[in-house]
């Protein structure tokens, strides 16, 4: 805890970041309209009382939609970053412990995996599957593989030089026991200043592929899908597109913030250019 | 030199090879038959067989495969079921809008981009490092098609120095054309000259520190010319990498500030392709999306040994 406060910006970042994971969560249980609720009479409201940030196109209030639409990107770049981590890690171990061939193929595996940016796995599910919010996950998921198994390599390899590693192997230790045993615990805090740039990657690719229509799909909504609805009206209300556009970039900047905190609250010694590349 | 080169050639072609099987693979597994598609639910199974038998479908999944790998080696990427006209010749004019967009992008985030991140890496520590600091990582948190709306709102709509969007054919007016894609390039340059700028300012910080610089200092330059002159070489070596996954993200990244602007690119011809279930199309536009990305980073790869001599004489980085 010392350490959070230790670091202001990555008090910031953090306090930021859980406030908008909450109001997304939040919406769970409670939203000040239904998003479902459209009443046409009342559409293109600006902030009232009643509305606290207007109605939309079709008069559903904003405030509802922005909260369930937080909540929907959360989960998104959440469960991409999870695929990710979940197949890049044991490969990016893997490829440390083994070495030779096996780095080998899961270097060869991760360059080729790179050759997909997230736009054309997302145009290939949809020409499978049809559009829907799974198409996201799986399209950054997807993208997200080969940054994990880097990273996870490249903090292992590292990580392998030292001597309790060699001690372990000295104790009869295979491979496996070596990389979550030995490996996998020294790279954690590598892998969550990762994770949480992955994080926000994540929601402006939902966005991104959600406003272009192979993300979430209605009535379900996603912060992408407010930008996609609002588009046709967007020279006439633009009210309608600047709010969920600052949402994102006030979470992807907390992110943003909370990760290089991250990162210098755990090791000073990794300060150095993040070679963040969006989608 | 020529054995890095080649080696690179190498796994270029495999890469490739490997998208185009999963792609095929993907795209062959598609639900709903084309012929049934293009003839509607009233065809007789004679007209369906006569025009599966047209359209390739019944040969072997292997002799269809390879065909479509034969055929792409010529320039030929079949004929698309709904257009019905060459897939080349639709990617190829769609590609008009899209890679000259990717590439002023490319163009304005670098002018924008690394001066930017010299300035802050010479002041570093000062207000100024700070403000470009502050800046570049508000641009990275900025979605560039959202950039591209509000960008519409002030240069389209308030101040009416730009078209909102759509888009001149270049040979009709090439003045037009150039003056539609300024808006989407800026849009889509600001998340990219941002990361430039703060990769290009490590870069340099971290340079500026090494021996070479201070024997530069030593033998009479000024910081400015050691910086310059030696410095600024030797960082940009991590910007080149940068750069090239830029440009191949800039192309899949046009395919989304495209629909702001209703520009008629590729990502329209997609989204068209997905909704008429027209495989042929599909299956080419993606192929050519990954040809692009790949063809960049073989570049990149080439590029950086030509600026490295230490990696030419290690054959592979």
């Amino acid at each position: 805890m010392r350490r959070i406060l230790n670091h202001p910006s990555l008090a910031i970042g953090l306090t930021a970041t859980a406030l908008f994971a909450l109001i997304g969560l939040l919406s769970l249980v409670w939203t000040p309209y239904p998003i479902e609720q459209i009443v046409i009479s009342r559409r293109f409201l600006g902030p009232s009382p009643e509305h606290w940030l207007g109605t939309d196109n079709l008069g559903r209030d904003m405030a509802s939609l922005l909260m369930a639409g937080t909540y929907t990107s959360f989960l998104v770049a959440a469960l991409a970053v999870a695929i990710g981590a979940g197949i890049g890690v044991p490969l990016g171990l893997a490829a440390a412990a083994w070495g030779g061939a096996v780095e080998w193929l899961v270097l060869r595996l991760s360059d080729f995996v790179f050759a997909f940016p997230a736009i054309v796995v997302a145009i290939l599910i949809t020409a499978l599957f049809g559009p829907g919010a799974i198409n996201a996950v799986v399209a950054i998921g997807v993208f997200n593989i080969p940054v994990f198994a880097r990273v996870a390599r490249g903090g292992a390899l590292s990580v392998a030089t030292l001597d309790f590693v060699a001690a372990g192997r000295l104790a009869g230790l295979g491979n496996l026991a070596i990389a979550f045993r030995h490996l996998l615990p020294n790279i954690m805090s590598l892998l969550i200043v990762q994770g949480t740039i992955q994080l926000s990657l994540g929601i402006l690719s939902e966005a991104g592929l959600s406003y272009v229509g192979y993300g979430t799909q209605p009535p379900e909504t996603s912060l992408g899908l407010m930008l996609r609805d609002a588009q046709g009206v967007f020279l006439i209300h633009p009210w309608l597109t600047l709010v969920p556009g600052l949402c994102i970039v006030c979470i992807v900047i907390a992110l943003n913030i909370a990760g290089d905190g991250l990162r210098d609250a755990i090791d000073p010694r990794l300060r150095q250019g993040q070679t963040n590349v969006v989608a | 030199m020529t054995l890095f080169v080649l080696r690179r050639f190498l796994g270029f072609a495999v890469t490739l090879f490997l998208a185009a099987l999963v792609i095929f693979t993907l795209l062959d597994l598609l639900p709903g038959d084309p012929a049934q598609f293009i003839l509607g639910i009233s065809a007789t199974p004679e007209k369906l067989a006569t025009l599966r038998d047209q359209l390739g479908l019944n040969a072997p999944a292997y002799q269809r495969f390879f065909g479509w790998i034969w055929g792409m080696l010529h320039g030929d990427f079949g004929i698309s079921y709904t257009q019905r006209a060459p897939v080349a010749g639709l990617i190829w004019d769609r590609l008009g809008v899209t890679l000259p967009l990717s590439l002023f992008a490319m163009i304005i985030s670098m002018a924008v981009g690394l001066p930017l991140g010299i300035i802050a890496a010479r002041r570093r520590g000062k207000a100024l490092d700070t403000a470009i600091m502050v800046l570049a990582q508000t641009g990275i948190a900025i979605p560039g098609f959202w950039f591209g709306m509000l960008l519409t709102l002030l240069f389209a709509v308030t101040l009416r120095w730009l078209p909102p969007g759509g888009f001149t054919p270049w040979d009709e007016n090439p003045g037009l054309a150039f003056r539609g894609l300024i808006l989407p390039s800026i849009a889509l340059a600001l998340p990219q000259a941002s990361i430039l700028a703060r990769v290009m300012r490590t870069a340099l910080v971290d340079v500026t520190g090494q021996d070479f610089i201070r024997t530069a200092r030593a033998k009479g330059l000024t910081m400015g010319q050691a910086v310059w002159r030696h410095g600024v070489r030797n960082a940009l070596l991590p910007v080149l990498t940068i750069l090239g996954l830029q440009f191949a993200f800039l192309i899949a990244g046009t395919i989304i500030v495209e629909n702001v602007f209703y520009l008629p690119g590729l990502g329209k011809l997609i989204f068209t392709a997905i909704s008429e279930r027209d495989l042929i199309l599909v299956r080419g536009a993606t192929i050519i999306l990954i040809i692009a990305v790949t063809a960049t980073m073989l570049v990149t790869d080439i590029a950086y040994a030509l600026v490295d001599p230490r990696l030419r004489e290690r054959g592979a980085p």
